[in-house]
């Protein structure tokens, strides 16, 4: 499950595609689950005629969600220590999404070695969405 | 957020990770994570932000009795007032127009099921910058700190906001 040290090196990279043609659905059941309900992400009417917006739009927190599927599939569960996106373009219905992790360093500190990842999702048009870094616990 | 109590629920971890299209067996399947690394249900990388549903007073979820900003007969369920600038613009200009930055997270221990945390949150920097798009940003960060019931520092966040002068879609 956990990615080992002696199995890895810097510039190794790893990718999923984490959601296809993405659905309002999806949008209203990361609202319901995360409890963030602006409308600016289910409500169609409100988002085009009141704030002005093309159409609703995903959560970023639904595309960092998404994105961490990604991470967690590689470096097994229980092991970031450190995750952290910026939200680089919004996300709207129809997306398809491939979140990509890249090894940045390998290193030991006091004993214990840890995976840099360098993190980057795109959409179907090759638009990044996210950009970020995380930080795994590897083993030896 | 501050929350008092975030309990970290097994039906919780499971429609969340349902919600990011998660179907890791770790996030529902007990007798798999019994067996697993961590050796429980545990909580994937963004749960915390879940915690918005324990805050009583959290602003973008409709509360009995009061008008909700999103549509409902109108396009937004705010009663103009008289006087007050027309076409819903205080909806948008208020609420509508925060949007979410970037976002950090630290992790000091595993979060599982069984853990009760308590949030409390202060602010961090704050700036500004031209944009391409939705005019002057302004961006300002909040650090929210999740304790655990023995006082233990269990997952640090970072939320940067970022509030723009106009809608800021690419292609406008």
């Amino acid at each position: 499950m956990a990615l080992k040290a002696s199995d890895i090196k810097v510039g190794d990279t790893y990718s999923e595609e984490v959601c296809n043609n993405l659905s309002r659905t999806q949008i209203v059941q990361y609202a319901g689950a995360s409890g963030d309900y602006n409308p600016l992400h289910s409500d169609e009417l409100f988002t085009t005629q009141v704030a002005g917006y093309p159409s609703v739009f995903a959560h970023g927190m639904l595309s960092m969600g998404m994105t961490g599927k990604m991470l967690t599939n590689y470096v097994g569960d229980g092991r970031l220590s450190q995750y952290g996106v910026r939200f680089t373009s919004q996300v709207f219905p129809g997306a398809t999404l491939t979140a990509e992790a890249t090894i940045s360093a390998i290193r030991e500190e006091d004993g214990v070695q840890f995976a840099d990842i360098d993190i980057s999702t795109t959409d179907e048009e090759g638009t990044q969405v996210i950009k970020g870094t995380a930080t795994a616990r590897i083993d030896p | 957020m501050a929350v008092d109590k975030f309990p970290i629920e097994a039906g919780h971890i499971m429609m969340f990770a349902r919600s990011i299209g998660d179907a890791n067996q770790i996030y529902y399947d007990q007798d798999y994570a019994d067996k697993s690394e961590p050796g429980a249900i545990v909580a994937p990388p963004t749960f915390v932000q879940a915690s918005a549903q324990f805050d009583p007073d959290y602003f973008l979820r409709p509360k009995i009795g009061q008008e909700w900003f999103g549509s409902a007969k109108g396009a937004t369920g705010i009663t103009q007032r008289e006087g007050s600038s027309g076409g819903g613009g205080g909806a948008a200009g208020g609420i509508g127009a925060g949007l979410h930055a970037e976002q950090r997270y630290e992790y000091h221990r595993q979060l599982m099921v069984g853990d009760v945390l308590k949030a409390t949150n202060k602010p961090g920097k704050t700036w500004e910058k031209e944009g391409r798009r939705g005019g002057k940003l302004t961006f300002s960060e909040s650090i929210t700190e999740y304790h655990d019931e023995n006082g233990d520092l269990v997952v640090t966040a970072t939320s940067v906001g970022v509030r723009t002068e106009r809608p800021a879609t690419s292609g406008d």
